[in-house]
């Protein structure tokens, strides 16, 4: 178990390693990050102005439907399987995922399957074009033909978040090192035990919905459609089933990075520890009989609307504690403000502002306002961009002395954060007061009222693009060199993966810890 | 017996890269096939997977048979297991979710009745009825109708009931099997195992039967509206999974045969498929229930 590793790129290919399989993960992540970014800026580039500029509005519709597949699929999600697979082991003093062949497997499959999405873009017909949530029949009956492969990369991808799930959940049930209890795990371990749950649950559920689409498509069932006696409200309800939970997929590992972070830079304990670990618990509870809220206006029975709606708003019971909780670590703490922790207060302030717009959401009728609009739109990039995206980010910095033995240079972090932070808030926001004052999504054209707001809009997206493109380099030069780290890295942080040297040697605790 | 402390970490692995491009190729060759391609690919890519299951599962085995699997990571296979097996019932869930809601909440208002009834405007003369002989569209257009109900049903207290007993008595010698492996009984265990494997063949052979019937007599297809549509995809898919269960208890009874492999100790080869058996098993319980009883 002394080897480092194996020279030449078979390394990458045949490893087993845990921190080699996370740095993949998080490289290609990062990879659909940009490529889905792109998107977006099409789209931002042609809803600068009103009236076709840029794009023919079939091509718009392929932008957004591949914009929302790749960020979702390809960007937030491999990005943190790739911090569980560089940190869980480590945090919890193992020398290694459970089923360490398995997880290249989980790894190796995604790359393919992505390959094989975007190239629908190339297909005859063009790629799928009927929004990341792919409705029964705009992605049956009038879907262009490259549909079916986009339903076989989405069974790889399920493929591999199950496989990938089940790996965490054996790691983290059966590989602890001795002494470290359920309850004294790291909050990042307890919200990604936690997420692995709604991975295999829900992950099969995606796998059903698009086999019922396929068998629809190409071997005349009637599930989508009324002729036969099926209902195209079926689909929503199966897909909503599923990708509720997604949400807080994307959302629980944040939780448990922020809640790394914080406590670091304000110097103290992390305020209300196991209420954190229920109201994690809670939320994903919560998810699975929410879905409906997704679909208030397609047609639902009173006791429906009443029940989904009632089911959302005890959401913001277990999330308020969570705020409570990160602000009140943070009160009266000797706080610094580091990269990380600029981008963990920033996720605190912005992600509660997203769940804000998530309450207003919530409330039945007033979503048949909200329903369709930008406002919504708003609301998801507020809790994605600022939620998921900003604690990646926030991860990386905070834990890449560990990876590289670097120091990544301060200033141009710094720099990263205010570029994104503005260009975030100068994106999204607008979006708030266009989708209230009634400008409807997917669109490639508007109306001219709200071209004053598109413009702004559109001039934050790229300012928050080119934010990204410091962050590249910002990464690359400290896996090039720089002030070499020491092991703590900062000031008495908590957490076995301080305890080991910086860098992070190839194979960590071959002989586990012991934790009092 | 290794310890706690040497967990087996294989250094370097060929088998998940080459599982990767046998699943790539099998989902590519699939979506293929199906727009209309050749099915030269999925063949390739489904022989390339199999190929590669081998050598992993065999892989498993000599380190089991080395001595380099510690009872810690025994348990994560079992761990792993159990978790898979969940998934499988999540994805049942979807399909018996979507039976569910389509004779609770879509037929009623496609025929008139409560909040949504309104629907019927769009489908007159459509009346709710479970099992649905006439689809909407028949209802709309006659006999012209593109989507045609059934003629007729499979009656659940003929074949669906033998299988039932067929596949629960399996489920029964299976843990028989169990019971003789753990006692040390090779003889007994192989019988056993044996007449689970010949049970759920024969299960299989009846399923054909009964599709052969509904397909030639009954009208009964895939494309028969709604009803033909969840019957075949929720036997469909039990049906795939009961082959895959008896490949893997067959697979299961050959190692024990030729090679001796299970020791009354160490045996979680077996017991894994033992338990995807009984989950196959209880599926079918829940089909024999709501698919057939209920659905007739």
């Amino acid at each position: 178990m002394a080897h480092g590793p194996k020279p030449g790129f078979t390394r990458w290919l045949y490893t087993t390693n845990h921190k080699d399989i996370g740095s993949m993960y998080l490289w290609f992540s990062f990879a659909m990050f940009l490529l889905g970014g792109c998107m977006a800026l099409v789209i931002r580039a042609e809803l600068f102005q009103p009236g076709l500029q840029i794009v023919q509005p079939e091509f718009f519709n392929q932008m957004t439907t591949m914009h929302g597949l790749i960020m979702v699929f390809g960007a937030v999600m491999p990005a943190f399987v790739g911090l569980a697979n560089w940190m869980v082991p480590m945090m919890i003093g193992a020398p290694d995922m459970a089923l360490p062949r398995m997880n290249n497997w989980s790894f190796w499959i995604l790359p393919f399957a992505f390959a094989m999405l975007a190239s629908t873009l190339f297909m005859e017909g063009g790629a799928p074009n009927f929004g990341w949530t792919f409705y029964a029949p705009l992605s049956t009956e009038y879907a262009p033909p490259s549909v079916t492969f986009f339903i076989f990369s989405i069974h790889i991808m399920g493929a591999s978040s199950i496989m990938g799930a089940i790996n965490i959940v054996a790691t983290i049930l059966n590989m602890r090192a001795p002494g470290m209890t359920l309850m004294k795990m790291p909050l990042f371990v307890w919200t990604w035990l936690i997420t692995a749950y709604l991975l295999i649950a829900v992950m099969p559920v995606l796998a059903g919905v698009v086999t019922m689409m396929l068998m629809d498509i190409h071997f005349g069932t009637s599930f989508f459609s009324a002729a036969g006696g099926g209902d195209p409200v079926l689909f929503q309800h199966v897909f909503w089933f599923f990708g509720h939970p997604e949400v807080y997929i994307m959302i629980l590992p944040a939780f448990g990075i922020v809640s790394a972070i914080i406590p670091t830079f304000a110097r103290k304990p992390l305020f209300g520890y196991s209420s954190m670990v229920y109201a994690t618990a809670s939320i994903a509870f919560l998810s699975f009989i929410v879905w409906a809220h997704h679909m208030f206006t397609v047609g639902m029975p009173i006791a429906g609307e009443l029940f989904f709606m009632y089911a959302t708003m005890l959401i913001a019971v277990p999330t308020g504690v969570k705020v409570f909780n990160w602000v009140t670590t943070m009160f009266r703490g000797s706080m610094t403000f580091e990269t990380p922790m600029l981008f963990s207060i920033a996720f605190v302030i912005l992600f509660t502002l997203g769940g804000f717009s998530g309450l207003m959401l919530a409330i039945a009728p007033a979503d048949f306002q909200y329903h369709d609009t930008y406002f919504v739109v708003a609301h998801f990039h507020y809790v994605l961009v600022p939620g998921a995206i900003f604690s990646i980010t926030a991860g990386v910095y905070y834990w890449l002395p560990k990876w590289t033995g670097n120091m990544y240079n301060e200033t141009m972090g710094k720099v990263h954060f205010w570029m994104a932070f503005v260009g975030l808030n100068v994106t999204f926001f607008p979006m708030h007061f266009v989708g209230l004052a009634g400008m409807p999504r997917r669109i490639p054209d508007y109306a001219l009222q709200f071209a004053d707001f598109n413009q702004i809009a559109s001039v934050g997206a790229f300012l928050f693009g080119a934010a990204q493109i410091v962050f590249l380099f910002n990464v690359i030069r400290t896996v090039r060199g720089g002030r070499k780290a020491t092991d703590e890295v900062w000031e008495n942080p908590q957490g076995l993966e301080w305890t080991v040297p910086s860098p992070a040697p190839y194979h960590t605790f071959s002989t586990p810890p012991v934790v009092r | 017996m290794a310890t706690e402390s040497s967990y087996y970490v294989p250094e370097q692995s060929r088998l998940p890269i080459f599982a990767t491009i046998g699943l790539f190729l099998t989902a590519f060759g699939a979506a293929n096939w199906v727009n209309g391609g050749s099915s030269y690919i999925f063949f390739a890519g489904a022989i390339a997977m199999a190929a590669v299951l081998w050598f992993w599962f065999a892989a498993v085995i000599r380190e089991n048979m080395q001595g380099l699997n510690s009872d810690q990571l025994k348990r994560s296979y079992v761990w792993g297991m159990g978790w898979f097996i969940f998934s499988e019932v999540m994805f049942f869930a979807a399909f018996f979710g979507a039976l569910y809601y389509i004779r609770t909440f879509t037929l009623p208002w496609l025929g008139g009745e409560g909040d949504r009834g309104s629907s019927n405007m769009l489908w007159e003369g459509f009346q709710n009825t479970w099992p649905l002989m006439v689809t909407p569209d028949q209802a709309v257009s006659g006999e012209s109708a593109k989507v045609l109900g059934p003629k007729g049903i499979i009656d659940p207290w003929h074949l669906p009931l033998l299988n039932t007993v067929l596949l629960l008595a399996s489920s029964v010698t299976v843990h028989i099997a169990h019971v003789f492996l753990k006692k040390g009984k090779r003889q007994a265990f192989n019988l056993w195992l044996g007449a689970t494997v010949i049970l759920g063949a024969a299960f299989l052979f009846f399923q054909v039967a009964e599709y052969l019937e509904a397909y030639q007599h009954l009208g009964l297809t895939l494309e028969s509206g709604i009803y033909g549509t969840t019957f075949f995809m929720l036997t469909g898919f039990h049906g795939a999974h009961v082959t895959l269960g008896t490949i893997m208890l067959l697979i299961m009874l050959l190692r024990s045969v030729i090679a001796h492999h299970f020791k009354p100790d160490d045996h979680f080869g077996f017991e894994a498929a033992s338990w995807y058996w009984h989950f196959v098993d209880v599926v079918w319980v829940g089909l024999f229930i709501f698919v057939y009883v209920l659905g007739a």
